[in-house]
């Protein structure tokens, strides 16, 4: 069954001039994780909006958990947890406020939100600094306690909005403990994310946004696949360059690209191709600096899927 | 319907936690208030001869009771551009409550506010010398009337709120607005002296018709001005009542759609 699903959703800002979407489609199966992928500005946050009920699309349809995003927003408030860009918790309160707050929110009843803060600020590590206001945190304890106010009422279906953007490598480190945690306890979660190895880390699937689409969707390794398979990378000294790229590009599948001194060739054979080359190199003598076997990464996968970097896009944005 | 007066509720328990955590907020948004009486008291208290009994000070109070409580809505307003900014709100209207409930809260909060700074001044004003001669009825009607007023201009901070988005901002426009209408007005000094067509602005503002009001029902015969000889100046009373639900006649749709309708 699909937990999320979004049908041609159009959202246009500023009376039609900003196309923040254009029909966009996409749907998460139950108990899975898909991973929205794209630079800033592709529309991945204004997808979660829609589909959280804080806004509505100009067209298209969404639903999550089998209910009616825009017809019954209400009911599906009920069903989702939503943990976004910017921790959205109050800082001058304490963490131990904040999630005794949102329990009584959600009408569990005060003797319950109390229970429920103390089970989550114990699950993420927060005892601790429970009675610290939130002012006082780190990146990363911020957005574990914004994590933990969205799991008060155990959600059908999860949205994190770019749940490490901003984050040093260790609170990311952490962040993706805690997310793998919740996904092996079952939930349904939809995770946008501009980092790319982020995405391969969490996701069972993949769909890769930009201007507003999806251009490409799949697991991790169809994508990497679609790209192109395997490729053979070899450094050699600049003097043997010419020699090498005429012993590679025998062995190449396709067309080979040459730098000053890196052979990158696309091969089908894997090992079987990297044996060969360095059979052939040795016997004419040429000793690489380098050779491996390189899979495509994700980067790889947007360049060529959008004819431009995502982390280029991402120094315009 | 029980449960949005529930959230609500929950809201303005936020706001006192707030407060309760960082009590600074508390001692300054108090200390203010004081200190204009303390300076109006003694500075201009000597100069300004009034007739009164009682002296100055007694036409004064009514007139910071109504600035104070007008200046609540600059803290309404970028508390509320503080938690769009924060994404707080985001996570408010993803959450199973009534769409009211963070604003009525908030107003509540504020209300709740006003009465603590109320409560602090009129302790000030009587170590002063202030000393209402009406019937204690009457005195607790103007002190209701007060929160009342408060409670209506706290729309038109939540409006502002949700319009600007920028706390600073906001608060910068909320002091822009509220400053000259408190000083443009009956608050700490005759109308009469001001240019004629000043005088018919000042006695139609809302400020004074609520200080005016409020000077009837702290037992004052002297109305400070008047001499236009308006509407408004002449029953004081009515004119604020007709201004507070026109205000929020005004505001509370504007603000609730502009709630509905906020997203970043």
């Amino acid at each position: 069954m699909k937990s999320v699903i979004a049908e041609h959703l159009v959202k246009t800002y500023r009376k039609g001039e900003v196309k923040a979407l254009d029909d966009l489609s996409l749907d998460v199966e139950e108990g899975t994780v898909l991973s929205v992928l794209g630079p800033n500005g592709a529309g991945k946050t204004t997808t979660v909006r829609i589909l959280a009920t804080l806004l509505k699309p100009d067209s298209g349809n969404a639903s999550v958990a089998g209910i009616d995003v825009i017809k019954n927003p209400d009911k599906v408030r009920e069903l989702i947890g939503l943990s976004g860009q910017y921790a959205a918790v109050d800082e001058t309160l304490t963490g131990w406020d904040n999630l005794v707050m949102f329990g009584r929110l959600y009408h569990l009843g005060k003797t319950a939100s109390i229970k429920r803060a103390e089970d989550l600020l114990e699950r993420f590590s927060l005892t601790e600094s429970a009675r610290r206001p939130i002012k006082t945190y780190s990146g990363g304890m911020r957005r574990r306690l914004d994590l933990a106010a969205s799991l008060i009422v155990q959600p059908r279906v999860l949205f994190l909005d770019e749940p490490t953007t901003g984050l040093d490598p260790r609170g990311r480190q952490e962040m993706w403990e805690v997310i793998q945690e919740l996904v092996k306890g079952g939930v349904t979660l939809l995770l946008t994310t501009q980092y790319l190895e982020e995405a391969d880390q969490l996701a069972d699937e993949i769909a890769v946004i930009d201007h507003g689409k999806v251009i490409a969707r799949g697991t991790s390794d169809a994508l990497k696949k679609q790209v192109g398979g395997e490729r053979l990378e070899i450094t050699v000294e600049n003097a043997d360059i010419a020699k090498a790229s005429e012993i590679v590009g025998r062995i190449s599948a396709s067309a080979i690209h040459v730098d000053i001194r890196t052979i990158s060739a696309p091969v089908l054979t894997g090992s079987v191709a990297l044996m060969d080359a360095l059979r052939a190199l040795d016997e004419a003598k040429i000793h690489p600096l380098d050779i491996g076997l390189k899979r495509p990464s994700l980067d790889d996968v947007f360049l060529s899927l959008t004819g431009h970097k995502a982390e280029e896009e991402q120094a315009k944005a | 319907m029980k449960n949005a007066i529930t959230d609500s509720l929950i809201i303005t328990k936020r706001q006192l936690l707030q407060l309760a955590r960082v009590p600074e907020v508390l001692i300054f948004s108090t200390i203010q208030p004081v200190m204009f009486v303390l300076l109006f008291r003694f500075v201009f208290g000597g100069s300004i001869s009034t007739g009164q009994p009682g002296g100055y000070v007694q036409l004064l109070m009514p007139g910071i009771f109504v600035q104070t409580v007008a200046f609540t809505l600059a803290a309404t307003a970028s508390g509320l551009a503080e938690d769009m900014k924060k994404g707080l709100i985001d996570r408010f209207r993803s959450l199973p409550i009534a769409r009211s409930a963070l604003v009525v809260g908030r107003t509540l909060g504020d209300s709740l506010l006003n009465i603590l700074v109320l409560i602090v001044m009129a302790g000030a004003g009587y170590a002063v010398g202030w000393r209402p001669t009406a019937s204690v009825l009457s005195i607790f009607s103007a002190f209701v009337f007060l929160l009342m007023f408060g409670y209506a201009l706290s729309w038109t901070g939540i409006y502002a709120g949700l319009a600007v988005r920028d706390a600073r901002t906001v608060q910068n426009v909320s002091f822009l607005i509220t400053f000259p209408m408190t000083f443009l007005s009956n608050a700490f000094a005759p109308t009469t002296g001001m240019p004629k067509a000043l005088q018919y602005v000042a006695e139609w503002n809302p400020v004074s018709t609520m200080v005016a009001a409020c000077r009837q029902l702290f037992g004052l015969e002297n109305q400070f001005g008047a001499t236009a000889n308006s509407f408004p100046s002449q029953h004081p009373l009515t004119t604020s009542i007709f201004y507070m639900i026109l205000i929020m006649v005004i505001f509370i749709p504007l603000s609730v759609r502009k709630y509905k309708n906020s997203s970043n």
